[in-house]
C-alpha cells in the first residue's frame, strides 16, 4: 500500500529542492515568511513548557517537529475558511495570527483562552479524540447547503482514526460530498502506543479508499508540500468535488503533554529519520543563498519578547468571576442556575 | 378544532416548522422517504425535497455530531434518534461537546438543535427499544430536556424547542404516539419550555410524572377520587433544567407527594424530585414523598413488562399508603 500513496515532497531531508511549487510557495519571500511562522510556533512552545515546569501554567500539549505541518496547512487557507483544531495545533495558530494570550489562559485553565480568534472562523480545540471530524462535515455541509464558499480544515492525530467518529465523519462527507479537508497529523505516537499497534494498515492515506475519497501521503516536515498538498485540498473543495483526507507524515518530538515522559516507550534513536522542519527550512534557505543570520536573531528576540510581553498580561488577567461560571451555560439563566450563581456569591465565590 | 393523535401533531408542527423556516433541515435513519419508522415525517421529503429531509447513514454519533456542525453553521437541524436506545453512541458527542459548546466559548458558539427520540415501554417492542433513560440526560448542563404528554404540548413543545437558541433533547413517549388524542389548533403556536402543567387540582396529595405516565397518574387520580382521595396531577414537561416551583408549591398545599416514572427507580429523576421536596418543603410534609418507579433491572424482554412497569395499580396502592402513612 505504501507503494500506492508514495511520500509527497517538494525538498528532501536536506533541504534540496525536488521540484518547484505550483503556488510560488518555494520563493525567497514566501519561504522566509515560513521561516518566520514556524519560529513564532516553536519559540512559544520551548516558553510555554519552561512555564508549566514553573507552575506557571497548567498540563500543556507540546508541538514541536510538527511546525511545517501546521503552518503549511494552516497558511493554505483562506480567510472565510473553518479550521476545526485538536488540541495540538495551537502553534500553528498562533504562527498564522492567533493571539498568544489566549493560547497561555486556555492552557492556564482560563476559560476565556477557549474563546476563538475574532478574524477567522477557528473552533475551540477538541480534547476528545475524532469527535470534532463528524461535527467538521456538519459544518461543511451546512456551508453546502447554504452555497457558501468556505471550506473546513479538520486536524486529528493518528490515534485518532481508531475512533468511530473518524469513520462516521469520512462516512457523512463523502455521503454528502462537502467541502472538507480532513488533515491527519501522523506523528508516529498516540500517547505510547505507535502506529504499528495502532493499526495494521501501512498508511493512513489508504483508509480514503473505502469513502471513495482522494488522498495524499505528504512530508509533513516539508513546510513547501504541506502547503502544496493542503491548497489542491482546498480548491478541490471549494470546487464542489467533494472532501480530501491528507496525511502528513511527521514525528512528535517531545511528550504527548508535560505530564508525560516518552522515555518511557519510545527507544532515543526513534524519530532520527525525521529531519526537523525548521532545520530543514533553514537548510533550503542556506543552499538558496537567503539565509542571513541578523535576520534570524531578529526575528528570535522579537517573537521572545512578544511572548515575554504575553505571559506579563496574562499572569495580570483577573481570575474568572461568576458570569463566567453560570452566564454560558444556557441564553438565558434557569432560576435553579440563579440561585446556585447567588450561593456561589455568598460562599466567596468572585461575583 | 380538530382532534389528532400526538404523532400527527408532531408531524403537522414538523410540516409548519419546514415550511415557515428554510433553515430548518431534518435528518435522521428512515425519516425521509419512508417518513420515520413512527411515521412522525411521513410526506415531508415529498413536500420538502431531499435537501430539506435527509435520510443519513446508520450512524448516530454521526447524526448528532453533523447536525451539530449544521447548528453551528447557521441552519436550524432537528435531527430524529430512531429510539432513545440507540442514542448511546451520541452520547459522547452530547456529553463532550453539544452541552458544553455554549459555556466553553463563553457563547461565541451555539448549538441550536433539537434532537427527537422516542423512549419508553409498554408496546411490546424488542430489547433495547423500551428504554425510558431520561435520567443519564439530566446530567448534562446546557441541554434541556422536555416531554410532552399530550398532542398539544407535542405541538407548542417542539415548535418551541425549534425556537430556543440552546440544544434541546426532546423525548417521545412511544405509547403515547397513538394512544393519546387531543385538540390541536391548525396554526403555528409555542408551549413554552420550563414550564410543568397542572393537570388536575386536589387537596390530599401531590402526583408527579411526566410522558407516557401521564395518563396512568390521571386514570388513578380518578379511580381514587371515588375513595375520596382528591389528588392534584403535576406534568413536569421540562425534566432539566428542573424547575421546581410549581411542584414546591403543591406539595405545600397537599402535603404528600408521589412521584412515579418508568425509568428504573435507583438515580431516576424522581430521585432528584424527591429530594428538591424535602429540602424546599420539608415541615409540610405528612409523610414520606414516594416513588413509583420500575424496578433496578435492565429493561426486561416484553413479556414481563407489564408487571416491570408502574400501573395505575400500583400509583392507587402508593397513595393509600402515603395517605395512611
Amino acid at each position: 500500500m505504501k507503494t500506492n500513496y508514495p511520500l509527497f515532497q517538494l525538498m528532501n531531508e536536506r533541504g534540496e529542492k525536488i521540484q518547484e511549487g505550483t503556488y510560488g510557495q518555494m520563493e525567497k519571500e514566501r519561504a522566509k515568511r515560513f521561516y518566520e511562522q514556524m519560529m513564532r510556533a516553536r519559540l512559544f512552545d520551548r516558553q510555554a513548557i519552561h512555564l508549566q515546569r514553573q507552575g506557571r501554567l497548567g498540563t500543556y500539549v507540546p508541538y514541536e517537529g510538527q511546525e511545517a505541518a501546521q503552518v503549511g496547512s494552516l497558511t493554505a487557507l483562506d480567510k472565510q475558511d473553518w479550521i476545526f483544531p485538536s488540541y495540538r495545533e495551537h502553534g500553528g495558530l498562533i504562527a498564522t495570527g492567533a493571539k498568544m494570550e489566549s493560547v497561555l489562559l486556555y492552557w492556564g485553565g482560563h476559560p476565556v483562552g477557549s474563546i476563538p480568534d475574532e478574524r477567522r472562523k477557528v473552533f475551540a480545540p477538541a480534547i476528545p479524540i475524532a469527535t470534532q471530524i463528524p461535527q467538521a462535515a456538519g459544518v461543511a455541509w451546512a456551508s453546502k447547503l447554504q452555497e457558501k464558499e468556505e471550506v473546513t480544515i479538520v486536524y486529528f492525530g493518528d490515534g485518532a482514526t481508531s475512533e468511530g467518529d473518524f469513520h462516521e465523519g469520512m462516512n457523512f462527507a463523502s455521503v454528502y460530498q462537502v467541502p472538507l479537508v480532513l488533515f491527519n497529523q501522523n506523528n508516529g505516537y498516540a500517547i505510547s502506543v505507535p502506529i504499528t499497534k495502532q493499526m495494521n494498515s501501512e498508511t493512513i492515506a489508504q483508509k480514503a479508499v473505502a469513502y471513495d475519497m482522494p488522498s495524499v501521503r505528504v512530508d509533513g516536515n516539508d513546510v513547501f508540500a504541506v502547503y502544496e498538498v493542503t491548497k489542491r485540498a482546498v480548491e478541490h473543495a471549494r470546487s464542489g468535488q467533494g472532501p480530501m483526507l491528507i496525511e502528513a507524515v511527521t514525528w512528535r518530538k517531545g511528550a504527548h503533554t508535560t505530564a508525560d515522559d516518552p522515555a518511557k516507550y519510545r527507544e532515543p534513536h526513534e524519530g532520527e529519520a525525521f529531519v526537523d522542519p525548521v532545520e530543514r527550512l533553514t537548510l533550503y534557505l542556506k543552499q538558496e543563498g537567503w539565509w542571513d543570520e541578523e535576520w534570524a536573531a531578529t526575528i528570535e528576540r522579537e517573537v521572545l519578547e512578544e511572548i515575554e510581553r504575553a505571559i506579563d498580561e496574562v499572569e495580570r488577567y483577573p481570575k474568572p468571576d461568576a458570569s463566567v461560571l453560570f452566564d454560558h451555560v444556557y441564553a438565558t439563566l434557569p432560576s435553579s442556575l440563579e440561585r446556585q450563581k447567588r450561593q456561589f456569591i455568598e460562599r466567596g465565590g468572585r461575583a | 378544532m380538530k382532534q389528532m393523535t400526538m404523532i400527527q401533531a408532531l408531524q403537522q408542527a414538523m410540516d409548519g416548522l419546514l415550511q415557515s423556516d428554510g433553515g430548518v433541515v431534518i435528518l435522521g435513519e428512515d425519516v425521509g422517504k419512508n417518513g420515520g419508522v413512527f411515521r412522525a415525517t411521513d410526506h415531508l421529503q415529498e413536500k420538502y425535497g431531499e435537501q430539506r429531509v435527509i435520510d443519513t447513514p446508520l450512524a448516530e454519533s454521526g447524526i448528532i455530531a453533523t447536525a451539530t456542525g449544521l447548528a453551528l453553521n447557521g441552519m436550524k437541524p432537528l435531527a430524529e434518534i430512531q429510539f432513545l436506545g440507540f442514542i448511546y453512541p451520541a452520547y459522547d458527542q452530547m456529553m463532550t461537546h453539544v452541552s458544553r459548546i455554549r459555556s466553553r466559548t463563553l457563547s461565541k458558539y451555539t448549538v441550536p438543535l433539537v434532537i427527537r427520540a422516542p423512549y419508553g415501554g409498554g408496546v411490546r417492542a424488542p430489547e433495547i427499544h423500551s428504554d425510558s433513560t431520561e435520567a443519564l440526560f439530566t446530567h448534562m448542563p446546557g441541554l434541556k430536556v422536555v416531554v410532552p404528554s399530550t398532542p398539544y404540548d407535542a405541538k407548542g413543545l417542539l415548535i418551541a424547542a425549534m425556537q430556543d437558541p440552546d440544544p434541546v433533547l426532546f423525548l417521545e413517549p412511544i405509547r403515547s404516539y397513538r394512544s393519546t388524542r387531543g385538540e390541536v389548533p391548525e396554526e403555528m403556536y409555542e408551549v413554552p419550555l420550563g414550564e410543568p402543567a397542572l393537570r388536575r387540582e386536589g387537596d390530599d396529595v401531590t402526583l408527579i410524572g411526566w410522558g407516557a405516565m401521564m395518563p396512568i397518574l390521571l386514570e388513578a387520580a380518578e379511580r381514587l377520587s371515588e375513595e375520596a382521595i382528591q389528588c392534584e396531577v403535576i406534568d413536569v414537561r421540562t425534566l432539566y433544567p428542573f424547575e421546581p416551583e410549581l411542584i414546591i408549591q403543591s406539595v405545600k398545599k397537599t402535603s404528600r407527594a408521589v412521584v412515579v416514572h418508568e425509568a428504573q427507580l435507583t438515580s431516576g429523576f424522581g430521585a432528584e424530585i424527591s429530594s428538591q421536596i424535602q429540602e424546599e418543603a420539608f415541615l409540610y410534609l405528612r409523610s414520606p414523598v414516594a416513588r413509583v418507579a420500575s424496578y433496578d433491572v435492565p429493561y426486561p424482554f416484553f413479556a414481563m413488562e407489564q408487571d416491570y412497569l408502574p400501573s395505575v395499580d400500583k400509583v392507587m396502592q402508593a397513595v393509600r399508603e402515603t395517605m395512611t402513612y
